[in-house]
Protein backbone atom coordinates (compact mmCIF):
# COMPACT_ATOMS: atom_id res chain seq x y z
CA UNK A 1 0.00 0.00 0.00
CA UNK A 2 3.20 2.03 0.18
CA UNK A 3 3.96 0.82 -3.51
CA UNK A 4 4.54 4.30 -5.18
CA UNK A 5 6.43 5.65 -8.49
CA UNK A 6 9.75 3.47 -7.94
CA UNK A 7 10.88 0.29 -6.20
CA UNK A 8 13.08 0.80 -2.80
CA UNK A 9 14.13 -2.27 -0.74
CA UNK A 10 11.58 -0.55 1.78
CA UNK A 11 9.17 -0.89 -0.72
CA UNK A 12 9.63 -4.10 -2.15
CA UNK A 13 9.52 -5.34 1.67
CA UNK A 14 6.23 -3.87 2.32
CA UNK A 15 4.72 -5.34 -0.58
CA UNK A 16 6.09 -8.47 -0.31
CA UNK A 17 4.90 -9.02 3.38
CA UNK A 18 1.50 -8.04 2.22
CA UNK A 19 1.52 -10.04 -0.84
CA UNK A 20 2.22 -12.97 1.83
CA UNK A 21 -0.61 -12.23 4.11
CA UNK A 22 -2.57 -12.29 1.16
CA UNK A 23 -1.79 -15.42 -0.51
CA UNK A 24 -0.90 -17.53 2.71
CA UNK A 25 -4.15 -19.36 2.55
CA UNK A 26 -2.94 -20.45 -1.02
CA UNK A 27 0.88 -20.79 -0.75
CA UNK A 28 0.08 -23.24 2.89
CA UNK A 29 -1.40 -26.02 1.44
CA UNK A 30 0.99 -26.02 -1.43
CA UNK A 31 3.95 -26.60 0.42
CA UNK A 32 2.54 -28.77 3.17
CA UNK A 33 2.41 -26.44 5.71
CA UNK A 34 -1.09 -25.55 6.69
CA UNK A 35 -0.55 -24.65 9.76
CA UNK A 36 0.61 -21.25 8.38
CA UNK A 37 -2.32 -19.73 7.77
CA UNK A 38 -2.74 -19.71 11.32
CA UNK A 39 0.27 -18.43 12.24
CA UNK A 40 -0.27 -15.74 9.94
CA UNK A 41 -3.43 -15.30 11.42
CA UNK A 42 -1.88 -15.02 14.39
CA UNK A 43 1.10 -12.12 13.04
CA UNK A 44 -1.73 -10.53 11.37
CA UNK A 45 -3.47 -9.51 14.71
CA UNK A 46 -0.46 -8.84 16.62
CA UNK A 47 0.17 -6.75 13.42
CA UNK A 48 -2.48 -4.60 14.25
CA UNK A 49 -1.75 -4.17 17.91
CA UNK A 50 1.80 -3.10 17.15
CA UNK A 51 0.51 -0.92 14.15
CA UNK A 52 -1.51 0.93 17.05
CA UNK A 53 0.93 1.19 19.27
CA UNK A 54 3.13 2.66 17.29
CA UNK A 55 0.37 5.73 16.87
CA UNK A 56 1.16 6.83 20.42
CA UNK A 57 4.59 5.19 20.90
CA UNK A 58 6.32 5.46 17.38
CA UNK A 59 4.74 8.90 16.16
CA UNK A 60 3.67 10.43 19.35
CA UNK A 61 6.58 9.23 21.47
CA UNK A 62 4.84 8.06 24.80
CA UNK A 63 6.35 5.13 25.90
CA UNK A 64 3.00 2.98 26.86
CA UNK A 65 3.80 -0.15 28.55
CA UNK A 66 -0.12 -0.73 28.90
CA UNK A 67 -0.89 -1.39 25.71
CA UNK A 68 -2.23 -5.04 26.34
CA UNK A 69 -5.02 -3.67 28.06
CA UNK A 70 -6.86 -2.99 24.77
CA UNK A 71 -6.31 -6.34 23.73
CA UNK A 72 -7.82 -7.40 27.07
CA UNK A 73 -10.81 -5.50 26.91
CA UNK A 74 -11.67 -6.62 22.77
CA UNK A 75 -11.24 -9.76 23.74
CA UNK A 76 -13.19 -9.95 27.47
CA UNK A 77 -15.87 -7.92 25.81
CA UNK A 78 -16.62 -10.45 23.10
CA UNK A 79 -15.94 -13.77 25.48
CA UNK A 80 -17.99 -12.23 28.14
CA UNK A 81 -21.30 -11.50 25.86
CA UNK A 82 -21.04 -14.61 24.16
CA UNK A 83 -21.10 -16.36 27.69
CA UNK A 84 -24.70 -14.80 27.68
CA UNK A 85 -25.25 -16.00 24.45
CA UNK A 86 -24.79 -12.38 22.82
CA UNK A 87 -22.87 -13.55 19.66
CA UNK A 88 -23.69 -10.16 17.17
CA UNK A 89 -20.85 -8.72 15.94
CA UNK A 90 -22.97 -5.77 15.49
CA UNK A 91 -23.68 -5.32 19.21
CA UNK A 92 -19.99 -6.99 20.22
CA UNK A 93 -17.84 -4.98 18.57
CA UNK A 94 -19.52 -1.40 18.73
CA UNK A 95 -19.96 -2.41 22.21
CA UNK A 96 -16.11 -3.77 23.02
CA UNK A 97 -14.81 -0.37 20.97
CA UNK A 98 -17.13 1.62 22.76
CA UNK A 99 -15.37 0.69 26.06
CA UNK A 100 -11.69 0.53 24.68
CA UNK A 101 -12.49 4.03 23.42
CA UNK A 102 -13.99 5.01 27.28
CA UNK A 103 -11.20 3.31 29.23
CA UNK A 104 -8.19 4.78 27.36
CA UNK A 105 -9.89 8.33 27.44
CA UNK A 106 -9.99 7.71 31.40
CA UNK A 107 -6.57 6.22 31.30
CA UNK A 108 -5.50 8.35 29.09
CA UNK A 109 -6.70 11.55 31.06
CA UNK A 110 -4.50 10.55 34.01
CA UNK A 111 -1.61 8.87 33.07
CA UNK A 112 -0.69 11.90 30.18
CA UNK A 113 -0.56 13.69 33.09
CA UNK A 114 2.88 12.32 33.45
CA UNK A 115 5.76 12.22 31.43
CA UNK A 116 9.06 9.79 30.78
CA UNK A 117 9.46 6.98 33.45
CA UNK A 118 6.30 8.08 35.15
CA UNK A 119 4.42 7.48 31.85
CA UNK A 120 5.29 4.19 31.54
CA UNK A 121 5.18 2.86 35.04
CA UNK A 122 1.48 4.32 35.32
CA UNK A 123 0.58 3.00 31.83
CA UNK A 124 1.66 -0.91 33.47
CA UNK A 125 0.00 -0.35 36.67
CA UNK A 126 -3.64 0.46 35.12
CA UNK A 127 -3.12 -3.01 32.41
CA UNK A 128 -2.06 -4.64 35.76
CA UNK A 129 -5.43 -3.57 37.47
CA UNK A 130 -7.29 -4.54 34.51
CA UNK A 131 -5.05 -7.77 34.52
CA UNK A 132 -6.47 -8.72 38.21
CA UNK A 133 -9.61 -7.65 37.12
CA UNK A 134 -9.55 -10.48 34.26
CA UNK A 135 -7.58 -12.65 37.10
CA UNK A 136 -10.33 -12.58 40.07
CA UNK A 137 -13.21 -13.22 37.27
CA UNK A 138 -14.27 -16.50 38.44
CA UNK A 139 -17.40 -16.06 36.79
CA UNK A 140 -15.58 -16.11 33.62
CA UNK A 141 -12.88 -18.63 34.67
CA UNK A 142 -10.31 -16.35 36.11
CA UNK A 143 -6.81 -17.88 35.59
CA UNK A 144 -7.96 -20.33 33.29
CA UNK A 145 -9.77 -18.51 30.89
CA UNK A 146 -13.15 -18.53 29.56
CA UNK A 147 -13.94 -21.01 25.91
CA UNK A 148 -16.53 -19.22 23.36
CA UNK A 149 -18.76 -21.27 21.60
CA UNK A 150 -18.66 -19.34 18.37
CA UNK A 151 -17.21 -16.81 16.60
CA UNK A 152 -19.50 -13.40 16.35
CA UNK A 153 -21.71 -13.63 14.00
CA UNK A 154 -21.93 -11.05 11.30
CA UNK A 155 -26.02 -11.61 10.64
CA UNK A 156 -25.20 -13.78 7.07
CA UNK A 157 -23.17 -11.22 5.84
CA UNK A 158 -19.87 -12.61 6.64
CA UNK A 159 -19.09 -16.43 8.33
CA UNK A 160 -16.68 -15.91 10.36
CA UNK A 161 -16.13 -19.87 11.32
CA UNK A 162 -15.04 -20.08 7.71
CA UNK A 163 -11.66 -20.17 7.92
CA UNK A 164 -10.62 -18.62 4.95
CA UNK A 165 -13.03 -15.83 5.33
CA UNK A 166 -11.97 -14.76 8.80
CA UNK A 167 -8.62 -14.88 7.40
CA UNK A 168 -9.28 -12.17 5.28
CA UNK A 169 -11.82 -10.41 7.36
CA UNK A 170 -8.27 -10.18 9.73
CA UNK A 171 -6.53 -9.15 6.59
CA UNK A 172 -8.86 -6.60 5.66
CA UNK A 173 -8.71 -4.95 9.49
CA UNK A 174 -4.98 -4.73 9.33
CA UNK A 175 -4.96 -2.73 5.96
CA UNK A 176 -8.13 -0.72 7.26
CA UNK A 177 -5.74 0.28 10.40
CA UNK A 178 -2.96 0.78 8.52
CA UNK A 179 -4.72 3.44 6.21
CA UNK A 180 -6.02 4.69 8.79
CA UNK A 181 -2.67 5.61 10.28
CA UNK A 182 -1.54 6.82 7.15
CA UNK A 183 -3.95 9.47 6.86
CA UNK A 184 -3.98 10.50 10.17
CA UNK A 185 0.13 11.45 10.56
CA UNK A 186 0.21 12.96 7.59
CA UNK A 187 -3.03 14.97 8.37
CA UNK A 188 -2.46 18.28 10.75
CA UNK A 189 -2.98 15.88 13.28
CA UNK A 190 0.01 13.84 12.65
CA UNK A 191 1.81 16.84 12.42
CA UNK A 192 0.78 17.94 16.03
CA UNK A 193 2.02 14.70 17.28
CA UNK A 194 4.94 14.09 15.32
CA UNK A 195 5.88 17.61 16.88
CA UNK A 196 5.09 16.69 20.47
CA UNK A 197 7.85 13.82 20.18
CA UNK A 198 9.84 15.94 18.06
CA UNK A 199 9.35 19.18 21.32
CA UNK A 200 6.86 19.20 23.29
CA UNK A 201 8.07 22.54 24.97
CA UNK A 202 8.08 24.21 21.72
CA UNK A 203 4.51 22.58 20.68
CA UNK A 204 3.49 24.71 23.55
CA UNK A 205 5.14 27.57 23.09
CA UNK A 206 3.98 28.16 19.52
CA UNK A 207 0.43 27.03 20.73
CA UNK A 208 -0.60 23.87 20.55
CA UNK A 209 -2.12 22.55 23.96
CA UNK A 210 -0.73 19.29 23.77
CA UNK A 211 -2.79 17.36 26.23
CA UNK A 212 -5.69 16.89 24.51
CA UNK A 213 -3.96 15.98 21.14
CA UNK A 214 -1.71 13.46 23.29
CA UNK A 215 -5.25 12.46 24.51
CA UNK A 216 -7.12 11.99 21.50
CA UNK A 217 -3.63 10.17 20.50
CA UNK A 218 -4.18 7.52 23.34
CA UNK A 219 -7.45 6.80 22.72
CA UNK A 220 -7.14 6.18 18.47
CA UNK A 221 -4.53 3.81 19.52
CA UNK A 222 -6.57 2.22 22.23
CA UNK A 223 -9.22 1.86 19.85
CA UNK A 224 -7.37 0.06 17.53
CA UNK A 225 -6.11 -1.81 20.10
CA UNK A 226 -9.37 -3.13 21.18
CA UNK A 227 -9.99 -4.15 17.46
CA UNK A 228 -7.11 -6.74 17.51
CA UNK A 229 -8.77 -7.91 20.73
CA UNK A 230 -11.69 -8.56 18.97
CA UNK A 231 -10.07 -10.17 16.69
CA UNK A 232 -8.18 -12.35 18.90
CA UNK A 233 -11.27 -13.67 20.67
CA UNK A 234 -12.65 -14.59 17.99
CA UNK A 235 -9.34 -16.44 16.20
CA UNK A 236 -8.49 -18.33 19.65
CA UNK A 237 -12.17 -19.01 20.42
CA UNK A 238 -10.72 -17.99 24.12
CA UNK A 239 -10.28 -15.47 26.49
CA UNK A 240 -7.80 -15.40 29.27
CA UNK A 241 -6.42 -12.41 31.48
CA UNK A 242 -2.81 -14.13 30.21
CA UNK A 243 -3.31 -11.70 26.67
CA UNK A 244 -3.52 -8.73 28.73
CA UNK A 245 -0.19 -9.65 30.84
CA UNK A 246 2.12 -7.02 31.10
CA UNK A 247 4.57 -9.25 29.23
CA UNK A 248 2.44 -8.75 26.84
CA UNK A 249 2.65 -5.22 25.95
CA UNK A 250 6.34 -5.60 26.57
CA UNK A 251 6.15 -8.17 23.33
CA UNK A 252 4.06 -5.12 21.41
CA UNK A 253 6.93 -2.63 22.27
CA UNK A 254 9.94 -4.89 20.96
CA UNK A 255 7.52 -5.68 17.84
CA UNK A 256 7.16 -1.59 17.21
CA UNK A 257 11.15 -1.24 17.96
CA UNK A 258 11.76 -4.24 15.99
CA UNK A 259 10.10 -2.80 12.78
CA UNK A 260 11.32 0.62 13.67
CA UNK A 261 8.93 3.52 15.27
CA UNK A 262 7.49 6.12 13.44
CA UNK A 263 7.24 4.42 10.42
CA UNK A 264 3.90 3.01 8.98
CA UNK A 265 4.86 -0.31 8.29
CA UNK A 266 7.63 -1.01 10.68
CA UNK A 267 5.34 -2.35 13.07
CA UNK A 268 3.91 -5.18 10.35
CA UNK A 269 7.57 -6.10 9.84
CA UNK A 270 8.18 -5.88 13.58
CA UNK A 271 5.30 -8.40 14.32
CA UNK A 272 6.53 -10.83 11.49
CA UNK A 273 9.89 -11.34 12.35
CA UNK A 274 9.14 -11.34 16.32
CA UNK A 275 6.76 -14.07 15.78
CA UNK A 276 8.88 -16.15 13.31
CA UNK A 277 11.84 -15.97 15.31
CA UNK A 278 10.09 -16.83 18.53
CA UNK A 279 8.68 -19.51 17.23
CA UNK A 280 12.04 -21.11 15.15
CA UNK A 281 14.23 -20.30 18.21
CA UNK A 282 11.48 -21.93 20.89
CA UNK A 283 11.79 -24.90 18.52
CA UNK A 284 15.73 -25.17 18.76
CA UNK A 285 15.34 -24.83 22.63
CA UNK A 286 13.60 -23.92 25.67
CA UNK A 287 15.50 -21.64 26.31
CA UNK A 288 15.06 -19.07 23.28
CA UNK A 289 14.21 -16.21 25.34
CA UNK A 290 18.02 -16.10 26.16
CA UNK A 291 18.76 -15.83 23.01
CA UNK A 292 15.61 -13.43 21.88
CA UNK A 293 16.74 -10.85 24.65
CA UNK A 294 20.61 -10.25 23.35
CA UNK A 295 18.79 -10.25 20.20
CA UNK A 296 16.59 -7.15 20.68
CA UNK A 297 19.33 -5.40 22.44
CA UNK A 298 21.18 -5.72 19.45
CA UNK A 299 18.88 -4.20 17.34
CA UNK A 300 17.92 -1.52 19.79
CA UNK A 301 21.93 -0.43 19.84
CA UNK A 302 22.73 -0.88 16.61
CA UNK A 303 19.83 -0.75 14.33
CA UNK A 304 18.31 2.24 15.65
CA UNK A 305 15.30 2.48 13.14
CA UNK A 306 14.70 -1.21 13.34
CA UNK A 307 13.89 -2.87 9.93
CA UNK A 308 12.43 0.21 8.48
CA UNK A 309 15.95 1.83 9.02
CA UNK A 310 17.33 -1.36 7.72
CA UNK A 311 15.73 -0.98 4.50
CA UNK A 312 16.45 2.44 3.94
CA UNK A 313 13.66 4.26 5.44
CA UNK A 314 13.96 7.22 7.58
CA UNK A 315 12.51 9.47 9.58
CA UNK A 316 12.03 12.81 7.68
CA UNK A 317 9.51 15.21 7.10
CA UNK A 318 9.72 16.83 3.45
CA UNK A 319 8.97 20.03 2.85
CA UNK B 1 -0.83 57.72 27.13
CA UNK B 2 -1.21 54.82 25.78
CA UNK B 3 -2.09 51.69 27.62
CA UNK B 4 0.91 49.47 27.81
CA UNK B 5 0.44 45.75 25.61
CA UNK B 6 2.32 44.07 28.35
CA UNK B 7 1.99 45.59 32.14
CA UNK B 8 3.76 42.55 34.42
CA UNK B 9 2.88 44.16 38.43
CA UNK B 10 4.83 42.46 41.53
CA UNK B 11 6.19 39.39 39.78
CA UNK B 12 7.92 36.96 42.16
CA UNK B 13 9.89 33.49 41.59
CA UNK B 14 11.99 31.54 43.75
CA UNK B 15 13.94 28.34 42.98
CA UNK B 16 14.95 27.10 46.54
CA UNK B 17 16.78 30.45 48.18
CA UNK B 18 17.28 31.96 45.23
CA UNK B 19 15.21 35.14 44.29
CA UNK B 20 14.76 34.41 40.27
CA UNK B 21 11.96 37.36 40.35
CA UNK B 22 11.57 39.37 42.80
CA UNK B 23 8.67 42.11 43.03
CA UNK B 24 9.32 42.59 39.29
CA UNK B 25 7.18 45.71 37.69
CA UNK B 26 7.40 46.22 33.64
CA UNK B 27 5.51 47.88 31.19
CA UNK B 28 6.02 47.16 27.47
CA UNK B 29 3.82 49.73 25.31
CA UNK B 30 3.16 48.94 21.60
CA UNK B 31 5.31 49.69 19.05
CA UNK B 32 8.25 49.68 21.26
CA UNK B 33 11.27 47.49 21.88
CA UNK B 34 11.61 46.97 25.02
CA UNK B 35 15.31 45.45 25.88
CA UNK B 36 16.09 43.75 29.58
CA UNK B 37 19.35 43.75 30.38
CA UNK B 38 21.22 41.99 33.37
CA UNK B 39 24.36 40.10 34.29
CA UNK B 40 24.65 36.30 33.93
CA UNK B 41 21.71 34.77 36.39
CA UNK B 42 19.83 38.30 36.85
CA UNK B 43 16.69 36.50 35.93
CA UNK B 44 16.05 37.38 32.38
CA UNK B 45 15.07 34.35 31.24
CA UNK B 46 13.07 33.20 34.26
CA UNK B 47 11.19 36.18 33.65
CA UNK B 48 10.31 35.19 30.04
CA UNK B 49 9.56 31.92 31.22
CA UNK B 50 6.56 33.06 33.48
CA UNK B 51 5.45 36.17 30.32
CA UNK B 52 5.63 32.99 28.38
CA UNK B 53 3.41 30.36 30.43
CA UNK B 54 5.70 28.40 30.73
CA UNK B 55 6.79 28.80 34.19
CA UNK B 56 4.38 29.87 37.07
CA UNK B 57 5.30 33.11 39.13
CA UNK B 58 5.02 32.41 42.91
CA UNK B 59 3.28 35.83 42.97
CA UNK B 60 2.49 38.69 40.99
CA UNK B 61 0.19 39.30 38.00
CA UNK B 62 0.39 39.23 34.33
CA UNK B 63 -1.69 42.03 31.87
CA UNK B 64 -1.48 41.34 28.04
CA UNK B 65 -3.48 43.26 26.10
CA UNK B 66 -6.22 44.15 28.24
CA UNK B 67 -6.78 40.66 29.88
CA UNK B 68 -5.32 38.98 33.15
CA UNK B 69 -3.26 36.19 31.53
CA UNK B 70 -1.37 35.32 35.01
CA UNK B 71 -3.21 31.61 34.46
CA UNK B 72 -3.38 31.13 31.23
CA UNK B 73 -1.30 28.39 29.47
CA UNK B 74 1.08 29.01 27.17
CA UNK B 75 -0.38 27.70 24.33
CA UNK B 76 -3.37 29.87 25.40
CA UNK B 77 -1.17 32.99 25.68
CA UNK B 78 0.03 31.91 22.06
CA UNK B 79 -3.26 32.43 21.19
CA UNK B 80 -3.89 35.58 22.44
CA UNK B 81 -0.46 36.53 20.27
CA UNK B 82 2.10 36.35 22.93
CA UNK B 83 5.59 34.30 21.03
CA UNK B 84 9.10 33.59 22.83
CA UNK B 85 12.11 32.67 21.28
CA UNK B 86 14.54 30.36 23.23
CA UNK B 87 17.81 31.77 24.51
CA UNK B 88 19.18 27.40 23.52
CA UNK B 89 17.60 26.89 20.16
CA UNK B 90 14.57 24.78 20.45
CA UNK B 91 12.95 23.80 17.24
CA UNK B 92 11.70 20.80 15.56
CA UNK B 93 15.40 19.15 14.41
CA UNK B 94 13.85 15.97 13.04
CA UNK B 95 11.64 18.33 10.82
CA UNK B 96 12.33 20.43 7.89
CA UNK B 97 12.68 23.86 8.30
CA UNK B 98 9.68 24.42 6.57
CA UNK B 99 7.65 22.13 8.47
CA UNK B 100 8.97 23.82 11.65
CA UNK B 101 7.23 27.10 10.03
CA UNK B 102 3.99 25.42 8.91
CA UNK B 103 3.54 23.68 12.35
CA UNK B 104 3.58 27.47 13.91
CA UNK B 105 1.08 28.72 11.68
CA UNK B 106 -1.11 25.63 11.98
CA UNK B 107 -1.67 26.10 15.72
CA UNK B 108 -3.32 30.12 14.51
CA UNK B 109 -4.86 28.65 11.57
CA UNK B 110 -8.15 26.61 13.26
CA UNK B 111 -7.87 23.40 15.62
CA UNK B 112 -5.63 20.50 13.93
CA UNK B 113 -8.26 17.82 14.98
CA UNK B 114 -8.27 17.22 11.29
CA UNK B 115 -7.79 13.29 10.72
CA UNK B 116 -7.63 12.77 7.13
CA UNK B 117 -6.61 15.57 4.83
CA UNK B 118 -3.09 15.48 4.31
CA UNK B 119 -1.29 18.44 5.69
CA UNK B 120 0.53 18.84 2.52
CA UNK B 121 -2.42 19.56 0.51
CA UNK B 122 -2.78 22.94 2.38
CA UNK B 123 -1.13 25.08 0.42
CA UNK B 124 -1.82 28.07 1.85
CA UNK B 125 0.13 27.11 4.82
CA UNK B 126 3.03 26.24 3.18
CA UNK B 127 3.09 29.45 1.30
CA UNK B 128 2.65 31.33 4.34
CA UNK B 129 6.04 29.57 5.74
CA UNK B 130 8.19 30.17 2.77
CA UNK B 131 7.05 33.69 3.13
CA UNK B 132 8.20 33.57 6.67
CA UNK B 133 11.58 31.47 5.87
CA UNK B 134 12.06 34.31 2.84
CA UNK B 135 12.26 36.98 5.56
CA UNK B 136 14.73 35.68 7.91
CA UNK B 137 16.92 34.41 4.63
CA UNK B 138 16.50 30.62 4.97
CA UNK B 139 13.97 29.48 1.87
CA UNK B 140 17.41 28.52 -0.22
CA UNK B 141 17.69 25.94 3.15
CA UNK B 142 13.78 25.33 3.71
CA UNK B 143 13.66 21.36 2.54
CA UNK B 144 16.61 20.48 5.18
CA UNK B 145 16.33 19.53 8.17
CA UNK B 146 16.66 21.58 11.26
CA UNK B 147 18.81 19.71 12.94
CA UNK B 148 21.18 19.60 9.95
CA UNK B 149 21.48 24.05 9.63
CA UNK B 150 24.00 25.58 11.25
CA UNK B 151 24.02 27.23 14.36
CA UNK B 152 23.15 30.70 12.87
CA UNK B 153 20.57 29.08 10.68
CA UNK B 154 18.65 27.63 13.80
CA UNK B 155 18.73 30.58 15.79
CA UNK B 156 17.17 32.47 12.50
CA UNK B 157 14.54 29.72 12.56
CA UNK B 158 14.02 29.79 15.82
CA UNK B 159 12.62 33.65 15.14
CA UNK B 160 10.54 32.66 12.49
CA UNK B 161 8.99 30.10 13.92
CA UNK B 162 7.87 32.70 16.55
CA UNK B 163 7.01 35.17 13.76
CA UNK B 164 4.72 32.91 12.25
CA UNK B 165 2.36 32.99 14.78
CA UNK B 166 1.82 36.32 14.16
CA UNK B 167 2.14 37.71 17.32
CA UNK B 168 1.14 40.99 19.08
CA UNK B 169 4.49 41.07 21.38
CA UNK B 170 7.42 38.86 20.66
CA UNK B 171 9.61 37.95 23.57
CA UNK B 172 13.15 37.14 22.58
CA UNK B 173 15.39 35.36 24.65
CA UNK B 174 19.26 36.47 23.79
CA UNK B 175 18.80 36.16 19.48
CA UNK B 176 22.31 36.21 19.18
CA UNK B 177 23.23 33.76 21.55
CA UNK B 178 26.30 31.59 20.57
CA UNK B 179 26.79 33.30 17.20
CA UNK B 180 30.12 35.01 15.46
CA UNK B 181 30.50 37.86 14.45
CA UNK B 182 29.10 37.85 10.89
CA UNK B 183 26.03 35.94 12.37
CA UNK B 184 25.66 38.32 14.91
CA UNK B 185 25.81 41.59 12.42
CA UNK B 186 23.03 39.52 9.85
CA UNK B 187 20.81 38.73 13.09
CA UNK B 188 21.05 42.57 14.12
CA UNK B 189 20.31 44.03 11.12
CA UNK B 190 17.68 41.42 10.56
CA UNK B 191 16.20 42.67 14.18
CA UNK B 192 16.41 45.76 12.92
CA UNK B 193 13.79 45.38 10.21
CA UNK B 194 11.33 44.11 12.90
CA UNK B 195 11.47 47.86 14.21
CA UNK B 196 8.06 49.29 14.36
CA UNK B 197 6.27 46.97 13.04
CA UNK B 198 6.31 44.38 15.96
CA UNK B 199 6.21 45.27 19.71
CA UNK B 200 9.05 43.26 21.16
CA UNK B 201 10.80 42.74 24.59
CA UNK B 202 14.16 41.69 23.53
CA UNK B 203 16.82 40.05 25.83
CA UNK B 204 20.06 40.49 25.05
CA UNK B 205 23.56 40.31 26.09
CA UNK B 206 25.22 42.75 23.02
CA UNK B 207 25.45 45.78 23.83
CA UNK B 208 25.61 47.44 20.87
CA UNK B 209 22.49 46.05 20.10
CA UNK B 210 20.67 47.03 22.34
CA UNK B 211 21.53 50.52 22.34
CA UNK B 212 20.84 50.55 18.81
CA UNK B 213 17.93 48.94 18.77
CA UNK B 214 15.83 49.37 22.09
CA UNK B 215 13.17 52.64 22.48
CA UNK B 216 13.45 51.60 26.40
CA UNK B 217 15.27 49.46 28.49
CA UNK B 218 15.14 48.23 32.05
CA UNK B 219 18.05 46.75 33.82
CA UNK B 220 17.60 43.50 36.12
CA UNK B 221 19.88 42.35 38.96
CA UNK B 222 18.63 39.74 41.37
CA UNK B 223 15.40 39.90 39.81
CA UNK B 224 14.72 43.17 40.32
CA UNK B 225 14.68 45.94 38.16
CA UNK B 226 16.77 48.48 39.48
CA UNK B 227 16.47 50.96 36.39
CA UNK B 228 14.54 51.83 33.60
CA UNK B 229 14.44 54.31 31.13
CA UNK B 230 15.72 55.28 27.71
CA UNK B 231 18.91 54.15 26.59
CA UNK B 232 20.28 57.61 27.05
CA UNK B 233 19.25 57.66 30.89
CA UNK B 234 20.12 54.04 31.13
CA UNK B 235 23.37 54.96 29.87
CA UNK B 236 23.87 57.81 32.50
CA UNK B 237 22.44 55.82 35.35
CA UNK B 238 25.28 55.33 37.84
CA UNK B 239 23.69 52.19 39.21
CA UNK B 240 23.82 50.89 36.37
CA UNK B 241 27.05 51.23 35.51
CA UNK B 242 28.08 49.99 38.84
CA UNK B 243 26.21 46.78 38.58
CA UNK B 244 26.51 45.40 35.01
CA UNK B 245 27.74 47.76 32.32
CA UNK B 246 31.39 48.31 34.08
CA UNK B 247 32.57 51.54 34.38
CA UNK B 248 34.59 51.35 31.27
CA UNK B 249 33.14 49.57 28.79
CA UNK B 250 30.24 52.15 28.02
CA UNK B 251 32.86 55.49 27.49
CA UNK B 252 34.25 54.28 24.91
CA UNK B 253 30.90 53.17 22.97
CA UNK B 254 30.05 49.75 22.27
CA UNK B 255 31.64 47.40 24.86
CA UNK B 256 29.92 44.44 23.46
CA UNK B 257 29.62 42.28 26.65
CA UNK B 258 29.33 38.64 25.68
CA UNK B 259 27.67 36.04 27.27
N1 LIG C 1 14.68 25.68 37.02
C1 LIG C 1 15.50 26.29 37.89
N2 LIG C 1 15.75 25.73 39.09
C2 LIG C 1 16.54 26.34 39.98
N3 LIG C 1 17.14 27.52 39.77
C3 LIG C 1 16.94 28.12 38.60
C4 LIG C 1 16.10 27.54 37.60
N4 LIG C 1 16.07 28.37 36.52
C5 LIG C 1 16.86 29.42 36.85
N5 LIG C 1 17.37 29.29 38.09
C6 LIG C 1 18.21 30.26 38.78
O1 LIG C 1 17.55 31.50 38.72
C7 LIG C 1 18.45 32.53 38.46
C8 LIG C 1 18.05 33.27 37.21
O2 LIG C 1 18.29 32.44 36.09
P1 LIG C 1 17.98 32.90 34.61
O3 LIG C 1 18.25 31.76 33.73
O4 LIG C 1 16.63 33.51 34.55
O5 LIG C 1 19.08 34.04 34.36
P2 LIG C 1 19.40 34.86 33.05
O6 LIG C 1 19.29 36.29 33.41
O7 LIG C 1 18.59 34.39 31.92
O8 LIG C 1 20.92 34.49 32.82
P3 LIG C 1 21.75 34.35 31.46
O9 LIG C 1 22.17 35.71 31.06
O10 LIG C 1 22.93 33.52 31.85
O11 LIG C 1 20.88 33.69 30.48
C9 LIG C 1 19.83 31.90 38.39
O12 LIG C 1 20.42 32.03 39.66
C10 LIG C 1 19.53 30.47 38.08
O13 LIG C 1 20.53 29.63 38.61
MG1 LIG D 1 18.97 33.53 30.13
Amino acid sequence: MNLRAHATPRSLFTFAVLALCALMPFIAPAIGQDYYVDVFIRIMIWAIAAVSLNLILGYGGMVSFGHAMFLGLGAYTVGILSYYEIYSAFIQWPLALLIGAVVSLGVGAICLRTKGVYFIMITLAFAQMIYFLGVSADEYGSDDGLIIDERSQLGGVLDLDDGLTFYYVVFAFLLLSLFIVKRLVNARFGMVIKGIRSNEDRMQAIGFPTYRYKLACFVIAGVLGTLAGILFANFEKFISPDMMYWTRSGEMIFMVVLGGMGSLFGPVSGAVVYLFLSEFLSNITEQWHIIFGPFLILVVIFARGGIDGLLGGKRRHHG
Amino acid sequence: MAEPLLSVKGLAKRFGGVNATSDLHLDVMPGEIHAVIGPNGAGKTTLIAQLSGMLKPDQGTIVFDGADITRLSAAARSKRGLARSFQVTSVFRDFTATDNVVLSIQAHSGHSFRFWQPVRKETELYDAARRVLDQVGLKDRAGELAGVLSHGEQRRLEIAMALATGPKLLLLDEPLAGMGPEDSARMARFLGTLKGRYTILLIEHDMDVVFALADRITVLDYGQAIASGTPEEIHADPEVRRAYLGEDSLDEEGGATGC
